[in-house]
C-alpha cells in the first residue's frame, strides 16, 4: 500500500512561503494514499497559474496544460482510461474566468473527474489582478478604484448547472479537505471542490484570519442535509457562500460513462486498434 | 452516344433538392457510372436557391464540368441562375406549376413538365422530385427499374405503399416525358457503364472511415460546416467498437480533450473548419511542446471569420503551417482525392504517434462534401504503427527519479509512456522542460529540447509527398495544386496538351514540412509554373517561392469567388501565359 509519502516527488514548489496551495497539495497526496491509489494510477491535470504548478509537485502522472483548459484535458484522459483516477486543478481565474465554459459543461456532462479549485480571489501568477471571485470594491492592480463587477458564487452556479458533488473547504483544514477529496474521488461522476487557498502576497483582504472569521462549517449547522439541493442553495445564500464541507451530493445520478452506449469496460487506451477485414467490408458496403 | 453528361437539379432549399440528386446518383453509381457531385447551398435550412450538379461519366471524373446538359428546375430562379451553363444540346425541364419562362438569350429547349401536378395526383406533391427523376430517365433512355432498389432502401421503412407510390411517380414522369419527346433525346444517350459496383461517398465519409481503420477510438468535436459529417459518422460507428464521441462546448474544449485522450493512450481525433481551427491554435502549440500526438482535420471553407461558410476556398494553408505562437514541429498533409483522404487520415494517426506532434489533415469544402464515385479502398494498405510507445514492463527508476519522457535522442523522438504504466511517471508541461518533463529555463536545455523537437520531422518519411503526372523531361508548364483542384487541373492539362503544350502536373500532398527535394526537379525543368489555388493571395505559390525559389517563373492562378475551378478556367488562364 502506498502512503502519502509515495506521492511526494523531489521537486521543491516555487510557491511563496505561506501560500495556501501547499496544504492543498498535501491534502491531495493524503487523499490519494487513503483511497488506496498507487502513484501511477493517478493523473493530476492542471491549468496555468501559481496553483497550476501543483501537478508538478505530486508524484503521479501529471499534465500542466494551458490556461483555463485543465477540465477538457482531464475529461479526455478519463475517457481514454477509465481505470485512472483523474484530478483536475487550478486557480479561480483558471476555472471561473477563462475556463468557466468548461467548468459548467464538465458539471453537466458529469464525467468521473474530481476538480479542485484553489480559490484565492485574485490572480497570483500575473501578480495581483482582479478575479471573478474578487468581491465588488476589491482594489487590485487592474481595479485601482475597486472592482465594480460582482463576484460569482461557484457553488451556487454548480448547483444550478446540475452538479452531483459540490464541496467547499479551507486549505488550513487539512483533515476536512483530505476527507472531501477522498469523497470526491469515490464519487461516481463529476466532483467540484472549491478550496479557499489564500494568496499571502497579493490578497491582503481575504487572508487566513479573514476566512477564519467568516467561514461557517456545515458540520456546525444542525441537521444539515447534503442530499437536498434546496437546502444547499438556501444555506449558500444565507451564508453568502462562505461555508465549508460537503454542500451537496447526488448519489443516484449516473455518470457520463455509465450512461453512454457501447463505451468499453476496459480502458480505451488498451483497445485493439485493428479492425477485421470483414467488419471493414461491412462498413464500406454501406457506401455502395 | 456520349460518354459523359452533366445534370443539375435546383430549387429552394428544403424542397428535397438534395434527395433528388442523391437518388438519381446512387442509382447511376450502381449501374457502374462514375459520378462527381457539386452542391451549391447556403447556410440556411429553408429557402434560398440551392442546386445539385452531377456529372455522370463512363470513366473516372474528379471535377465538375464546364457545361451542363440537363437542368431540372423547380422554380424560375433556378432557370435564371443556371441557364448560361447549358451547352448547345442543353435542355431545361421545369415544373409547369410556376409557368417557367425561357430567358431571352437562352438557346436551350424548355419543357414544362407538370412535376407537382403529377405528384399531387398520385398522393402528395412531395413526390415531385421522383417525377423529375422519371422525366430525366426518359430523356436519357434509362431503364427506370434501376431506381427500384434505391427507392426501396430510402422509403422502405415508411411502408410498401410509400415505395410503390414513389415508383409510380417515377414511372409517370418517365411516360409523360417519353410521350412529349416522342422517344428519348439522341444526343443524350449515355454509353452503357461497366456495371461495377463502386463506392459513392463524400470526402468526409472517407476521412471518418480512415479514422476508424487507423485505430481512432475517440473524437471530441464541435459542429461546423463542412466538417460535421465526420463526427456524425463516428457517433454512429464508434460505440460498436467501444469508443465514443463527445460534442464539446467549443473547439478549445474539443482540441484539448483530444490532447488529453491522446496523452491518455487512445488514438483521438478532432475536426473542424477555419473558425474552429482559429480557436484551437494555442492548444496545437501545447501538443507540439508536450509532444502529445494529435490528429486534426481542417475542412477549409471561405474565410475569414464566418466568411463564405458553405463555399469552396483554400485559404487556411498558411494558418495551418504557422498557426500557434512560438515554433513547433508539425505535419500538414493535403489529400487530393477521396481515396487519399481515407489513406491519409489513417496514416495521420501513425505519423502523430511516430513523430509525437500535431498532424493536420487539410481538405477543402469540395473534397469534403463533393459526393463522388470512388475506386475500392484497400483496407490491407492501412498499417498501425505506434512509434516509440513503450509497452510491457518498464525498468525500475532509482530513488524518486522520473521517466525520461523527453530524452534527447539522435532522431529527436523520445520513448513515450501513457499514464497508468508503472515506472513511467514523468511530468508533462507546456512550460519548457528537461528530459523528465520538469520545467527548466536553462539556455542549454532550451536549445537541446528545441533542436530535439525539430529533429523529429527533419527526415520525415511520407509516402508520395507529391502526386506527380510528369511525362515531360522538359516542360513548357508545370501546374501545381493541392486538395480538390486535382480533377480540374487534369482536364485542363488534357486540353493544353492538345494545344501543343508540354505540361507536367504536381499536386502537393505533404504541405509541411515542404517536400523540397521531391518537387524541385519538376520546378527546374519547367519553363513556367502555374500554381492553382482557391485563395486571393497565392499562399501555395508563396510557400513554393520560399522553399524552392524560382520566383521569376512562378505564376499565381487564383480563384476566390467561393466556387471550385472549372477546367476551362485553368485551361484559358494557362494559355494566357504563353
Ligand atoms: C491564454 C492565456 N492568457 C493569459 C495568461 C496569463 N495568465 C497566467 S495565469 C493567469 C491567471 C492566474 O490566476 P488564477 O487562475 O486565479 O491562478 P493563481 O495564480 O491565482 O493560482 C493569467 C491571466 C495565460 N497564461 N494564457
Ligand atoms: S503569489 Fe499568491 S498564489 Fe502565488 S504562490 Fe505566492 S502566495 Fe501563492
Amino acid at each position: 500500500m502506498a502512503t502519502f509519502k509515495d506521492f511526494r516527488n523531489s521537486v521543491k514548489p516555487n510557491w511563496c512561503p505561506g501560500c495556501g496551495d501547499f496544504s492543498v497539495q498535501a491534502a491531495i497526496q493524503r487523499a490519494a494514499a487513503n483511497v488506496g491509489l498507487q502513484p501511477e494510477n493517478l493523473a493530476v491535470i492542471s491549468g496555468i497559474g501559481c496553483s497550476g504548478r501543483i501537478s508538478g509537485y505530486i508524484n503521479s502522472y501529471g499534465f500542466h496544460g494551458i490556461h483555463g483548459r485543465s477540465l477538457p484535458i482531464a475529461q479526455g484522459v478519463k475517457m481514454a482510461n477509465r481505470d485512472l483516477t483523474v484530478i483536475a486543478s487550478g486557480g479561480d481565474g483558471d476555472g471561473f474566468a477563462i475556463g468557466m465554459g468548461h467548468t459548467i459543461h464538465a458539471i453537466r456532462r458529469n464525467i468521473n473527474v474530481t476538480y479542485i479549485v484553489m480559490d484565492n480571489q485574485i490572480y497570483g501568477l500575473t501578480k495581483g489582478q482582479t478575479s471573478p471571485r474578487s468581491a465588488a470594491g476589491f482594489k487590485t492592480k487592474s481595479t485601482p478604484m475597486g472592482s465594480v463587477e460582482q463576484a460569482i458564487s461557484p457553488m451556487e452556479m454548480a448547483l444550478t448547472a446540475g452538479a452531483t458533488f459540490v464541496a467547499q473547504s479551507f486549505s488550513t483544514d487539512l483533515k476536512d479537505l483530505t476527507a472531501l477529496i477522498e469523497a470526491g474521488i469515490k464519487h461516481e461522476g463529476f466532483s467540484l471542490i472549491n478550496v479557499f487557498s489564500p494568496c499571502v502576497t497579493y490578497n491582503k483582504v481575504n487572508t487566513y484570519d479573514w476566512f477564519k472569521e467568516n467561514l461557517t462549517k456545515l458540520s456546525d449547522i444542525e441537521g444539515y442535509d447534503s442530499s437536498s439541493r434546496e437546502t444547499a442553495m438556501q444555506t449558500l445564500m444565507k451564508h453568502n457562500s462562505l461555508v465549508t464541507g460537503l454542500i451537496y451530493q447526488d448519489t443516484e445520478r449516473k455518470s457520463y460513462q455509465q450512461l453512454i452506449s457501447g463505451y468499453s469496460e476496459t480502458p480505451l487506451a488498451q483497445a485493439d486498434l485493428t479492425l477485421d477485414q470483414q467488419y471493414f467490408d461491412k462498413l464500406v458496403t454501406e457506401f455502395i | 452516344m456520349i460518354n459523359q453528361l452533366s445534370w443539375k437539379v435546383g430549387g429552394q432549399q428544403g424542397e428535397g433538392i438534395e434527395s433528388t440528386g442523391e437518388i438519381f446518383s446512387i442509382a447511376l453509381n450502381r449501374l457502374g457510372y462514375y459520378l462527381y457531385g457539386y452542391r451549391h447551398f447556403s447556410s440556411r435550412i429553408k429557402g434560398g436557391h440551392t442546386n445539385n450538379k452531377i456529372r455522370v461519366s463512363t470513366t473516372q471524373v474528379r471535377s465538375i464540368s464546364d457545361d451542363l446538359d440537363i437542368l431540372v428546375a423547380f422554380d424560375q430562379e433556378t432557370i435564371d441562375v443556371n441557364y448560361r451553363e447549358l451547352n448547345e444540346h442543353g435542355i431545361i425541364m421545369a415544373d409547369a406549376r410556376f409557368g417557367p419562362k425561357s430567358p431571352e438569350d437562352s438557346k436551350a429547349a424548355l419543357y414544362a413538365v407538370p412535376f407537382t401536378e403529377i405528384a399531387t395526383e398520385l398522393g402528395t406533391s412531395l413526390m415531385k422530385n421522383m417525377v423529375a427523376i422519371g422525366a430525366t430517365s426518359a430523356v436519357l433512355d434509362l431503364d427506370i427499374n434501376v431506381f427500384e432498389e434505391v427507392v426501396q432502401e430510402i422509403f422502405g421503412r415508411k411502408g410498401q405503399q410509400v415505395v410503390e407510390k414513389n415508383m409510380e411517380a417515377i414511372k409517370t414522369g418517365y411516360e409523360y416525358m417519353k410521350e412529349k419527346l416522342g422517344g428519348s433525346i439522341e444526343t443524350m444517350q449515355l454509353e452503357k457503364a461497366d456495371g461495377q459496383k463502386r463506392l459513392f461517398m463524400i470526402g468526409n465519409d472517407a476521412i471518418a472511415l480512415g479514422a476508424l481503420a487507423g485505430g481512432c477510438r475517440f473524437m471530441a468535436a464541435y459542429p461546423i460546416t463542412p466538417a460535421s459529417e465526420i463526427m456524425e459518422y463516428l457517433i454512429k460507428k464508434l460505440p460498436a467498437l467501444g469508443g465514443s464521441v463527445i460534442q464539446t462546448e467549443d473547439e478549445i474544449a474539443a482540441v484539448t480533450m483530444a490532447i488529453g485522450a491522446n496523452y491518455g493512450g487512445v488514438r483521438a481525433l478532432t475536426a473542424s473548419a477555419g473558425p474552429g481551427l482559429s480557436l484551437k491554435m494555442e492548444a496545437i502549440g501545447l501538443s507540439g511542446i508536450t509532444e502529445t500526438p494529435l490528429v486534426i482535420i481542417d475542412t477549409q471553407r471561405g474565410g475569414p471569420s464566418t466568411g463564405l461558410p458553405t463555399k469552396q476556398e483554400q485559404s487556411d494553408l498558411m494558418a495551418m503551417i504557422y498557426g500557434t505562437h512560438g515554433e513547433i514541429p508539425k505535419i500538414v498533409m493535403a489529400p487530393s482525392t477521396v481515396q487519399e483522404a481515407f489513406y491519409d487520415t489513417a496514416e495521420a494517426f501513425n505519423l502523430a504517434e511516430e513523430y509525437q506532434c500535431p498532424v493536420i489533415v487539410l481538405t477543402d469544402l469540395q473534397l469534403s462534401l463533393g459526393k463522388q464515385t470512388v475506386e475500392p479502398l484497400e483496407f490491407d494498405k492501412v498499417e498501425i504503427r505506434r512509434g516509440k510507445l513503450q509497452t510491457g514492463e518498464l525498468p525500475e527508476i532509482e530513488g524518486k527519479g522520473y521517466f525520461k519522457r523527453y530524452e534527447v535522442t539522435e532522431d529527436g523522438v523520445s520513448p513515450r509512456v501513457i499514464p497508468g504504466m508503472k515506472n513511467g511517471i514523468h511530468h508533462v508541461t507546456g512550460v519548457e522542460h528537461e528530459e523528465t518533463g520538469k520545467p527548466s529555463e536553462s539556455a542549454a536545455n532550451r536549445i537541446a529540447q528545441m533542436d530535439k523537437r525539430f529533429r523529429k520531422v527533419s527526415n520525415i518519411k511520407f509516402n508520395t509527398p507529391v502526386y506527380k503526372n510528369a511525362p515531360h523531361e522538359e516542360a513548357d508548364l508545370l501546374i501545381v495544386g493541392f486538395n480538390s483542384t486535382r480533377g480540374a487541373i487534369e482536364e485542363a492539362i488534357g486540353r493544353l496538351e492538345k494545344d501543343g503544350l508540354k505540361v507536367n502536373h504536381a499536386h502537393v500532398r505533404l504541405i509541411h514540412p515542404f517536400p523540397v527535394d521531391d518537387i524541385l526537379p519538376l520546378v527546374k525543368s519547367a519553363k513556367k509554373i502555374a500554381v492553382v489555388e482557391n485563395n486571393a493571395t497565392g499562399q501555395l505559390a508563396n510557400i513554393m517561392k520560399m522553399n524552392v525559389g524560382h520566383a521569376e517563373k512562378i505564376y499565381k492562378l487564383l480563384k476566390y469567388d467561393g466556387n471550385p475551378f472549372l477546367p476551362h478556367e485553368i485551361h484559358s488562364k494557362c494559355k494566357e501565359l504563353f
